[in-house]
């Protein structure tokens, strides 16, 4: 399908970088990007992935927009206080930009709804906010061979990776299981800068773009380390795809889904 | 010796386990890090025993829960 005018000239600044032109422009169009948590990392990464025009974004999210997201979640604003987060965010995708279709869906992923969840989708975002919807996005997307993006956050520091199952590490290879419950702080423990969400979902969103676009080099095989604090930014390589992981070696010893138990930073009591 | 520690040149004690230069680095959440040496995790029942030699390289990994 060809572009419009309106949409050559909304997407003038892609089509004229030679990495991007307008092919790469025409693959964001037809490409499919779930982004699990409308918080800290998942409003910047939808802003400026609607804002790039992937043709359809889904969001998960099972909270409500609260005033002490606000410092952070850029995509919600004082007004959305008691919607649906992936209400407000769809409202504020659609007005950046009309052309992309968003899908939401209101609830926690588990191990019930996850493969269903990505299944459509060419690409994932891990923007949630626990270890345990952490572990599941991992091992679902390592199952279903589906590629994403896995980061974290935290104080002043923040990280991520990409996965390509098959190829790269996973987030198993580095952290065989979750931490006991508690014993590594949270967001809400620990406090996070909010400009760090908007840093590390940017990029989460950035390497949604490369993928698609197949643009330079991913993050697959390195974690990208940011300390706000020293201004620091580490690209550490990371072992290859190991025998040993329990999920995406070639003989995994992890073969279905698991709902840990743990209460996450933002859940309702 | 000089051994190279989350990019960084430190100079250390020869025959330096990986468990003496978590504590040494005041390493936070010990008992959750991840270690890479020379680009190959060490498994962490082995920390107190992994001996480092000069121009090692070694990375610590963090779990990083947040988010939202």
């Amino acid at each position: 399908m060809a572009f419009t005018n309106e949409q050559l000239e909304r997407y003038s600044r892609h089509i004229i970088l030679k990495e991007i032109g307008v092919k790469g422009q025409k693959k964001l169009t037809a490409s499919k990007v779930l982004i699990i948590g409308a918080g800290g990392l998942g409003a910047p990464a939808a802003l400026y992935l609607a804002a790039a025009g992937v043709g359809t974004i889904g969001i998960v999210d099972a909270d409500v927009v609260d005033l002490s997201n606000l410092q952070r979640q850029v995509i919600h604003t004082t007004e959305d206080i008691g919607k649906k987060k992936v209400d407000s965010a769809a409202e504020t995708m659609r007005q950046i930009n009309p052309d992309v279709t968003v899908n939401t869906y209101h609830q926690f992923v588990t191990g019930d709804n996850i493969l269903d969840l990505i299944e459509g989708y060419d690409f994932i975002l891990d923007g949630t906010d626990n270890f345990p919807a952490k572990f599941l996005i991992n091992d679902a997307c390592v199952m279903a061979g589906k590629p994403f993006s896995h980061a974290g956050i935290i104080r002043f520091k923040g990280q991520l990776t990409t996965v390509i199952p098959g190829e790269s590490p996973c987030y198993r290879c580095i952290f065989k299981d979750p931490p006991p419950k508690d014993a590594v702080p949270t967001c809400r423990q620990a406090g996070v800068i909010g400009a760090m969400g908007g840093v590390i979902g940017s990029l989460q969103a950035m390497e949604a773009i490369k993928y698609i676009t197949g643009a330079g080099e991913l993050l697959a095989g390195y974690l990208l380390t940011f300390d706000a604090l020293s201004m620091q930014f580490r690209k550490i390589k990371l072992p290859p795809r190991g025998s040993g992981c329990a999920v995406c070696s070639d003989h995994p010893t992890i073969t279905k889904l698991i709902d840990y138990e743990q209460a996450a930073c933002e859940l309702k009591k | 010796m000089k051994i190279i520690v989350s990019g960084e040149k430190k100079e250390v004690a020869e025959n330096l386990t990986v468990a003496a230069l978590i504590e040494q680095e005041k390493v936070e959440t010990p008992q959750y890090v991840t270690v890479s040496v020379n680009e190959e995790f060490i498994e962490s029942g082995s920390f107190a025993d992994r001996i480092l030699h000069e121009g090692d390289e070694v990375e610590f990994l963090y779990f990083m829960g947040g988010g939202k």
